[in-house]
């Protein structure tokens, strides 16, 4: 079990059952593909990307957390017209950046939640970004405010999906 | 080395996989099209997640059909009389719009042109879409099992030639998508067994030959980054008004000509020597519901087979100021609305006209529709703007599947 360096209190390792392992990030793939046809607001968010962040963070075990973002983020990118391969690769710096730091911080509490969501989205858009126009020679539509909103929506929605989250947690 | 490998475990993972992504991602580019694998993964997510999407628009459905249909019936008794009269009326305007297309047949038959006509058009449900802003993509709940991958025997050979079977999955056939008031919504661009992936027109990817009303200028309709649609190649010294229309022109073979794409809202310097004309799409194609899969079209000649030749005395005696006939009288005493003493009717040669098959409602039926508004005459009526289609459903009887 890892110790943190913000105490001496060991952190838990969690651990998921298989219909959860599998089933959360396929409705969030769902609602994140079905939610915008009827409130296209809704596009600011990216659940898949919280979900990640959140199994990652949980189980604490860089292996997996890549493993579990890559995965999703090839499912994320069957979804959409663009070259398979380019959330996958985002979503995997995001599950290895994420597990790495549950490993050395303690991550539970709704602060720490808001502000690494907020630091975890706006890495994921500057690899996704620097993807997309230096390998794919894609045009982006790129504005600070739109990406700190952005930042900032999915941290707040953070904040209370994991607390659902959080009840599907087993410990190990 | 082997003691390096293990104690840097995790990093060694990391830098594989992405490596691998990267690679794969390479050979995606190079050969510009998706690879075999990566379409598998289509197929399978897709499956995954479609299924769910079509029951709850299923259900949704079920629902809004239950109130509206049984229980919220307000106001139903005054729309019907409403549309009684609006009926009327468009009777009257057809009357006159019925010659002005048929002299356009005439003169295209003349001129030689070849009309695209949409013969068979298929009603579709968007259940979902991409989830991302950086991929503007649609699924619709009609896939090649309700025949929309199937080569039709009378479709051009570009056509055939972009069909690209594969596992479970079809590489686009390039079929256009409108709305029912006939707005070009974008092409299908992957047909799975159920469902099928159509690119919006405002995807940046995407690309539609157009063409001004009013000034006749043809373009490139494309999508931008931010989800915007502009209109390329139009020389910085033509004259563009803002709030005009642009059709589509039919040069890309995928789009019959004569579609409402959109108006024009914005004209601007752009770069080189080009101005940049923004379009504010016909399509609302942030909340689609319905859309139209365009699944037939025929190419043919304008028949005007049965008018015959028209002689210089019947357009002078046309021309001629004439007493109007008597309106025809009804067994019981009234006057029939077609000739309800309105200046503009033409008692004498409207029968005769309006029974011909001149401008058909898009895909509503087999028989073609005219969507030539690529002519000089401005007011011949786009396919798609002609009249609305009355029912998706009546689509569903006209189409073989």
């Amino acid at each position: 079990v890892p110790i943190t360096y913000t105490s001496n209190e060991q952190i838990e390792v969690y651990r998921f059952s298989i219909p959860v392992t599998i089933g959360v990030p396929l409705l969030a793939l769902f609602f994140q593909a079905f939610l915008p046809r009827h409130f296209p607001f809704f596009a600011y968010f990216d659940l898949p990307l919280l979900v990640v962040i959140f199994f990652a963070i949980a189980r604490r075990s860089q292996v997996t957390g890549l493993l579990t973002g890559a995965i999703i983020g090839l499912a994320q990118d069957a979804l959409t017209s663009q070259p398979i391969g380019l959330y996958s690769l985002t979503k995997t710096v995001v599950g290895y950046g994420a597990s790495s730091l549950g490993v050395k911080l303690d991550v539970e509490n709704a602060g720490a939640r808001f502000l690494v969501t907020l630091f975890f989205y706006l890495l994921h858009e500057v690899v996704y970004f620097t993807v997309a126009r230096g390998m794919l020679k894609m045009n982006m539509h790129y504005t600070w405010q739109h990406e700190l909103s952005s930042a900032l929506l999915n941290a707040v929605l953070a904040v209370a999906l994991f607390a659902v989250l959080d009840r599907f947690k087993q410990r190990t | 080395m082997e003691n390096l490998v293990t104690r840097y475990r995790n990093v060694t993972i990391l830098v594989a996989i992405l490596f691998a992504q990267v690679l794969g991602l390479a050979i995606q580019v190079r050969r510009s099209s998706e690879n075999q694998s990566s379409r598998l993964i289509r197929v399978w997510v897709v499956g995954a997640i479609t299924p769910l999407e079509k029951l709850l628009v299923w259900s949704q459905g079920g629902v809004s059909g239950v109130w509206h249909n049984y229980v919220y019936l307000r106001g139903v008794r005054q729309e019907n009389r409403d549309l009684r009269e609006e009926i009327e009326k468009l009777r009257l305007e057809q009357v006159g719009l019925s010659q002005d297309a048929q002299q356009a047949q005439r003169l295209q038959s003349m001129l030689g042109f070849r009309e695209q006509f949409i013969s068979q058009t298929m009603p579709a449900q968007v259940i979902g879409t991409s989830g991302s802003e950086q991929s503007r993509l649609i699924f619709i709940d009609k896939g090649s099992r309700d025949g929309i991958a199937k080569i039709a025997d009378d479709e051009t050979d570009i056509d055939k030639e972009k069909g690209e079977k594969e596992k479970g999955r079809d590489r686009g056939k390039d079929m256009a998508v409108i709305t029912s008031a006939g707005g070009v919504v974008g092409k299908v661009l992957f047909v799975n067994r159920s469902t099928s992936e159509v690119l919006l027109i405002n995807d940046q990817s995407s690309g539609v030959g157009v063409i001004l009303e009013k000034s006749r200028l043809q373009g490139i309709l494309k999508g931008t980054a931010s989800g915007k649609v502009v209109l390329d190649k139009i020389m910085n010294d033509e004259q563009i008004e803002v709030g005009e229309k642009v059709l589509t022109s039919g040069g890309d073979r995928i789009f019959p000509k004569g579609l409402l794409v959109g108006t024009v809202s914005e004209v601007a310097p752009g770069p080189e020597s080009f101005l940049r004309i923004t379009v504010k799409p016909a399509a609302d194609l942030a909340r689609l519901e319905e859309v139209l899969v365009i699944t037939k079209k025929v190419e043919q000649a304008p028949s005007v087979a049965d008018e015959g030749p028209v002689r210089a005395v019947d357009i002078l005696t046309d021309r001629l100021p004439s007493v109007p006939d008597k309106p025809p009288t009804a067994a019981d005493g009234t006057t029939k609305p077609e000739t309800a003493g309105t200046p503009d009717s033409k008692p004498a040669t409207a029968p005769k006209i309006a029974s011909k098959p001149v401008v058909v409602p898009t895909g509503m039926t087999n028989k073609p529709a005219v969507s030539g508004v690529n002519t000089t005459n401005s007011t011949a009526k786009p396919a798609g703007q002609a009249k609305p289609p009355a029912k998706p459903n009546s689509t569903r009887e006209s189409n073989p599947q």
